[in-house]
């Protein structure tokens, strides 16, 4: 076993499975859920923004998302594998046209706001399909919500 | 009291259960072989030698086949030997022995030795982590340079000569550097892996000697002894 399959084989029980990640791809509005523990207790928190970037990749992989706060940008970066994270959900597919959406840091106002994505959702309605079947309950909500920014 | 030798695999992240994301260092420690033991009757002194890595025999001495034959093994690349407090302590250990990560298992500090990343010939910005000279200010093609080396107080006084052990540039990297009382994060004994916490010197496959921390840093001893 060479050295970078000795370190995935570590780190393999730490990864979300694929059937708790759904579906998301750069310029979708993503609700992340996040634990958080306060002295004994343990509550949930849950931080809507648009995806902005995504890095790295096995157990490195993070996820950057931003939204706007009392008129103030702001940008969180998880860990996609981190236990801190209880779920993920897909609020809205946005149409995205390159891996990093940083230029949305220098829009203000509706420009800020993304198109949605109509086309080329066939592998994602496949995979959803095939979530449901599997009696997983992680189907992303598909309702379009009102702009985490706006 | 053991120590093993190990070859440096990589890093990565870990994640503690509670949530924290912690930056590991991936050793695999073993299987080492006890090559010879040491007794203060026969050698003046106790000590315990360990081998680890296999040779190719056709490129091994005759003396290293010979001495890890005696302990029904085939040469080995790397031997190393650590002491022990006593005789019987020395004579616990076994010719052809195996050891290996579950040999480390209970212990939370380790002191990880090995051979830093050669940096060749630098400047003494980077190895001394001097200030170097101003961007401007009438500086000219010394930006980097350390200044004044001398007309200082030598070692007779002050006078024209440049103190001994003056910090210059020169070779960096390349040497034996110790890293202490690094935690253990997990052991994995059967497949002699074992993860501390931060990184270890050297490059990836690099040797590596781990041995169980002698002395913890204030802080450590402290959560040692509460945690204990």
């Amino acid at each position: 076993m060479n050295r970078t399959d000795t370190i995935e084989s570590i780190v393999a029980d730490q990864l979300r499975g694929d059937a708790d990640i759904p579906y998301f791809t750069v310029g979708d509005t993503l609700n992340v859920h996040t634990r958080i523990i306060e002295g004994e207790k343990e509550r949930i928190q849950v931080y809507q923004g648009v995806l902005i970037g995504m890095k790295g990749r096995g157990i490195n992989r993070t996820i950057t998302v931003r939204r706007i706060v009392a008129n103030e940008g702001v940008e969180r970066i998880f860990p996609l594998h981190s236990p801190r994270i209880a779920k993920i959900e897909v609020v809205r597919r946005g149409d995205a046209r390159r891996a990093k959406l940083y230029y949305l840091r220098d829009r203000v106002g509706k420009s800020r706001r993304l198109r949605d994505q109509r086309r080329g959702l066939k592998h994602v309605q496949a995979w959803e399909a095939k979530q449901a079947t599997s009696g997983q309950a992680a189907t992303p909500v598909e309702e379009p919500v009102a702009d985490a920014g706006e | 009291m053991t120590a093993l030798l190990g070859r440096k695999i990589g890093m990565t992240r870990y994640f503690m259960e509670d949530g924290t994301n912690l930056p590991v260092t991936v050793i695999e420690c073993g299987p080492c072989v006890v090559t010879q033991v040491k007794t203060s009757e026969r050698d003046g002194y106790a000590a315990v030698q360990i081998a680890f890595g296999d040779a190719r025999p056709r490129r091994s001495s005759m003396p290293i086949i010979g001495h890890d034959g005696k302990a029904g093994i085939g040469p080995k690349r790397h031997h190393r030997e650590f002491r022990v407090a006593d005789d019987a302590a020395a004579q616990a250990f076994s010719l052809g022995q195996a050891l290996g990560a579950a040999d480390m298992e209970g212990v939370r500090f380790v002191d990880v030795t090995g051979t830093s990343k050669g940096k060749g010939f630098a400047g003494p910005m980077k190895r001394h982590n001097f200030a170097g000279l101003e961007a401007s200010h009438g500086v000219e093609r010394k930006h980097r340079s350390a200044g004044s080396i001398a007309s200082h107080a030598t070692n007779r006084g002050s006078g024209p000569k440049v103190k001994k052990g003056k910090r210059m540039a020169g070779h960096m990297g390349d040497e034996r550097i110790t890293v202490r009382s690094l935690d253990v994060i997990k052991v994995i004994p059967d497949r002699n892996l074992i993860l501390v916490k931060g990184p270890v010197p050297g490059a990836n496959d690099g040797i590596l000697w781990l041995e169980p921390s002698k002395r913890l840093w204030r802080r450590k001893a402290r959560l040692a002894a509460a945690g204990a």
